[in-house]
């Protein structure tokens, strides 16, 4: 917002906390305007008083060491200097192939320049690359799509070939490589820079689970398997080498990480759920191959049964679901089948249900701290269901989620009854087959 | 001698960079409308009514003006519009 402003002829400057300098300053760069002026105050912002506030304005910007006040109004009145003027244009292109060098020296390169997630890989040779290409029919140079750590960076480009190269990178095998391409080409990355941590968990449904060998049964969510788990970590590995990065406190800045950001890709167990599959309820036909994104990660429940008190356990969860995050339950076929037995003889009726129960006083709702950044400004243009939810009285209760972004899955090894429900936004389901 | 692979770089296509000028600066702020640009992340509605003050007591020549996008993460045209043709200056805070 800062570079459109000073396009339109207004002298600006950005105000960021300190931890986001490194950041403030390579989204400057790509913006190709590196000398964008910008002030730092402390970190955090968020729940601070106003007293506190007030000793950031009149304080020390803790990068320049001088007067924040100071910086912000030289930063509106400073004279420009030549270098000001002309901004930065440069190409960033990327070499096809690296430097040839001995297997220990790139294997350190690879872990310098954060293109691994600090587990051994398989590096990317020509051979290994051109094996994995076998696994589609599509040109090495087609344009699978685009990929960004967040919604104020570039797009960076990707191709058949480059996703190629990550998947070997993370052990997959040439027939994965139809469902690691669409995952890219869903345009959703899985390593999102957001202080938030969030993380991607894809779900694969259609004839391909089988081609593969993918588990859907004991272990479903753990490491039991090489489809699952190569996968979900080529997912994760091309998201971070194909966008830009995921550095810490540049192109990274997660607070506290992600577990599911290592790999998290499982297959539905179509054939012993009484319901039918995600991607069916999504509109593709049974015997199409598709992957459905959901990006959350931020919290699991867990529970078992359908036991006599579960609506009470249920709504529990559902009203301690981060706000912001709606969720997606993973039921064990035996759950499941329970859920049948109760009435619930459609997915669609126990995600009615969930909306329904999903319920919080308002005050707690609007209290949340991404619910007041990122809802309440659509709540204030009247945006629905948000404009009724705003309207609320404080210890009104609302309904948090709308079915439409609840989901359910069904997997499991039916060694027990359990079920989990985990944060997901489903953001895109997409076609594998395309890909093949 | 250890033997020399050859292997693909992982990296992805960044797009090319094109260079953009900074706006001219203000010989002086005093007199002039400088708007302050909530970006509304939680408590910088709070952060920019302290900068009004601020500006208040310290440099009351200057008038200001606390406004704020559609929505988080937007660039929103039309504000953007009517600082450019109301204000001479923005401050936008707090965060990217």
């Amino acid at each position: 917002m800062a570079a459109s402003l000073e396009q339109s002829g207004v002298p600006t400057v950005a105000v960021h906390t300190q931890v986001f300098a490194r950041l403030a300053k390579s989204a400057a760069l790509a913006n190709g305007m590196p000398r964008m002026r910008q002030a730092f105050v402390p970190q955090p912002v968020v729940d601070r008083t106003p007293d506190q506030l007030r000793t950031y304005i009149e304080g020390i910007d803790p990068i320049s060491k001088r007067p924040f006040v100071q910086e912000v109004i030289e930063g509106l009145t400073k004279p420009l200097q030549q270098e000001d003027l002309k901004g930065v244009s440069f190409e960033r292109s990327t070499p096809r192939l690296l430097k040839p060098d001995s297997e220990e020296n790139l294997h350190r390169l690879f872990v310098e320049n954060h293109w691994t997630d600090f587990l051994p890989i398989t590096l990317p040779t020509e051979k290994r690359v051109a094996e994995m290409l076998k696994g589609t029919s599509h040109a090495p140079d087609k344009i699978v799509g685009q990929l960004r750590p967040t919604y104020f960076r570039e797009f960076w480009e990707l191709t058949v070939e480059k996703v190629a190269v990550n998947a070997v990178m993370a052990g997959a095998r040439p027939e994965y490589l139809p469902v690691i391409l669409a995952l890219a080409a869903s345009g959703i990355t899985a390593r999102s820079s957001s202080t938030t941590s969030f993380a991607t968990i894809s779900v694969i449904n259609g004839p391909i689970r089988n081609e593969l060998g993918m588990n859907s049964g004991i272990g479903v969510m753990g490491p039991y398997n090489h489809a699952n788990a190569a996968i979900g970590r080529a997912y994760a590995l091309l998201s971070q080498n194909l966008q830009g990065g995921s550095v810490p406190g540049e192109t990274y800045m997660g607070s506290q990480g992600n577990w599911y950001a290592y790999s998290a890709t499982f297959a539905e167990a179509e054939e012993r759920s009484p319901w039918e599959p995600l991607h069916v309820q999504k509109g593709f036909e049974p015997t199409d191959s598709a992957a459905s994104v959901f990006f959350g990660g931020w919290y699991t429940h867990a529970g078992y049964g359908p036991r006599a008190t579960w609506q009470d356990k249920v709504r529990r969860c559902l009203s301690a679901a981060e706000h912001y995050s709606p969720p997606f339950l993973v039921l064990d076929p035996i759950a499941a089948r329970g859920f049948v037995e109760l009435g619930f003889d459609k997915k669609e009726k126990l995600i009615e249900w969930c909306a329904k129960n999903a319920l919080l006083p308002a005050r707690e709702y609007w209290d949340n701290q991404h619910i007041q950044t990122l809802i309440h400004p659509l709540a204030v243009a009247g945006v629905e269901p948000y404009a009724t939810r705003l309207k609320a009285k404080p210890d009104e209760l609302i309904e948090i989620f709308e079915a439409k972004q609840i989901n359910i899955v069904v997997a499991g090894g039916e060694t027990q009854g359990a079920w989990k429900m985990i944060s997901g936004d489903l953001r895109a389901t997409v076609s594998i087959d395309a890909w093949r | 001698m250890a033997e020399r692979m050859k292997v693909h770089d992982p990296r992805g296509y960044p797009p090319k960079v094109t260079g953009k000028r900074l706006a001219p600066r203000l010989e002086s702020l005093d007199g002039k409308t400088v708007f302050l640009v909530d970006c509304l992340f939680d408590n910088s509605d709070v952060f920019m009514d302290l900068m009004q003050r601020w500006f208040g007591q310290h440099l009351p020549s200057v008038k200001t003006r606390v406004i704020k996008p559609k929505e988080t993460w937007a660039d929103d045209t039309d504000m953007r519009k009517q600082i450019a043709a109301n204000g001479s200056a923005a401050i936008l805070g707090v965060g990217l």
